[in-house]
């Protein structure tokens, strides 16, 4: 479980998250949707301490992450964590083998000699044979990102965070992404954090949804409920996203 | 006017301040991880050729070149004082092994390797590799700049021998077939004078100026911002900052070498 407690993140010329507050339980799809530049990468990169939030609990499994400097304690709690960024973020000098092993090594104690396997089912997993060879300059963009998840989940991680799965993509890969998630989240049973703008996705996917707006979470609640909120940038959203609100 | 050049100092000023201290907290992770984990042997052997095999050819034609040429001045000059060649291998020598051997060496490694280094380690931090390596249980300190600092430290220094080295046989060639000096005793002008201690003040020198090298690469490889843009800008200040610290630093740790009897 992931208790999030008064998280507080600022930049030189603004504050990005206010006294943020939320609970993301075990098995549960939790996104957190938002127009671009809110914040919402902001948010995830503090759940995971890529950013350092000014003040505030981050408590991953009762172990409080928020403001500790201590690198090994960090790396432990990292460890139950997958993260899907936004471009792939895929070692350009690396194979896509090289890519999707690379955690194997510095996460688990998996011998060198098993890595070929574990890479060729995750690769599987999602959707993809025969390119364990081939660099990252040679993948379309749909390829990068499923390589990228394949990277994400080989160490098992009983998180996973993506940060905005289907930016850039065009209809039918955002489709495939999102039945990616579904399926990572049915097959692995992994607790998932998704951030996005695309407010379909998260209505569709999600087992809740929290609204990031002006630093804060406006409205947290279930798809359905989420529809009907009388929350005025809830509403605006939903407008400007075109979905109905029944 | 004068109230906004003092605040355009003090912004100076400040952000100096700013890049000191966060290379200071950089050079203090290194150093942390150097002795906390698990040495990169693959990732440190795959830095020393990139650094050091792929600067060979580059080295040897600078110092060859420089070695040839510093032979026809000095041979010229001497025939015009003295009517003959004098003491044209230790001249060449004392020139290549305590100054232009490991100047040269440097510039060449901070223009080629250091380049590299921070467009490598840019790139990564624009499109978010950086904080991959997190996420999938490696610091970025660790993974990479350790490694490139052993590499630096280790493949600069064995440059510079290397171009010493050739740059003397650079010389002894121009000596031959330009001056009429046979090799014997060319190579007798340069071991009957030149003493370890001088090979000694040039070789010590390398490493001052590697530490430097990889500091600046690394530092402004992690600190790049702003896209493609921003790895080009970054990548031209690594370099032009490590060639003005190598001759900057060359004059002081020179003047500290000779004050200790090096």
């Amino acid at each position: 479980m992931i208790e999030i407690r008064n998280l507080n993140k600022s930049f030189p010329d603004k504050q990005v998250l206010k006294n943020i507050s939320v609970d993301i339980k075990d098995g549960e799809l939790f996104s957190v949707i938002g127009p671009s530049g809110i914040g919402k990468s902001t948010f995830i990169k503090c759940i995971i301490r890529l950013l350092k939030p000014e003040s505030g609990e981050i408590v991953v499994d009762g172990q409080d992450i928020g403001r500790t400097s201590d690198e090994f304690k960090l790396a432990r709690v990292r460890r139950s964590f997958g993260y899907l960024f936004q471009e792939g973020a895929l070692f350009d000098s690396l194979t896509v083998l090289e890519n999707v092993a690379f955690g194997l090594k510095y996460l688990t104690d998996i011998p060198k000699s098993g890595y070929a396997k574990i890479v060729r089912e995750k690769l599987a997993l999602v959707g993809l044979k025969d390119v364990e060879n081939l660099k990252p300059a040679e993948l379309s963009v749909g390829m990068k990102k499923r390589v990228s998840l394949a990277r994400s989940i080989a160490a098992e991680p009983k998180y996973i965070l993506y940060d905005e799965p289907t930016t850039g993509l065009d209809p039918v890969t955002t489709g495939m992404v999102k039945d990616l998630i579904l399926d990572m989240r049915a097959k692995l049973n992994i607790t998932t954090v998704v951030v996005t703008h695309d407010l379909n996705l998260a209505l569709e996917i999600s087992s809740r949804v929290a609204m990031l707006y002006g630093g804060e979470f406006v409205e947290v609640s279930e798809p359905a409920k989420f529809r009907r909120s009388e929350n005025k940038g809830v509403k605006e959203f939903m407008e400007i996203s075109h979905l109905s609100r029944k | 006017m004068k109230h906004r050049f003092t605040e355009y100092v003090g912004r100076e000023f400040i952000s100096l301040a700013e890049t000191m201290g966060t290379a200071a907290l950089m050079l203090k992770s290194v150093v942390f991880w150097l002795f906390r984990s698990r040495f990169e042997a693959g990732e440190t052997a795959k830095q020393a050729v990139t650094i050091g095999v792929d600067s060979l050819i580059v080295t040897a034609l600078t110092s060859f070149f420089t070695g040839m040429v510093l032979s026809l001045q000095t041979g010229i000059s001497s025939k015009n004082l003295f009517n003959e060649p004098l003491y044209i291998g230790t001249m060449v020598a004392f020139s290549m092994v305590k100054e232009l051997g490991p100047v040269l060496t440097s510039i060449v490694v901070a223009g080629r390797a250091g380049a590299v280094v921070t467009a490598e380690i840019g790139t990564m931090k624009v499109t978010e590799q950086i904080d991959a390596l997190y996420t999938l249980g490696t610091n970025p300190t660790r993974y990479l700049l350790v490694p490139r600092y052993i590499a630096f430290m280790i493949t600069l220094p064995l440059l510079t021998v290397f171009a010493d080295f050739i740059g003397i046989i650079g010389g002894c060639l121009v000596g031959m077939v330009k001056l009429g000096i046979p090799s014997s005793v060319y190579f007798d002008d340069v071991f009957n004078f030149l003493k370890v201690s001088d090979f000694l003040h040039g070789f010590l020198k390398t490493f001052f100026f590697a530490f430097m090298i990889a500091t600046v690469s690394c530092y402004k490889g992690l600190n790049t911002r702003g896209g493609a843009e921003g790895v080009g800008k970054a990548t031209t200040e690594a370099v032009v900052t490590s060639m003005v610290l190598v001759m900057v630093l060359d004059y002081f740790i020179s003047a500290a070498l000779v004050a200790v009897g090096i």
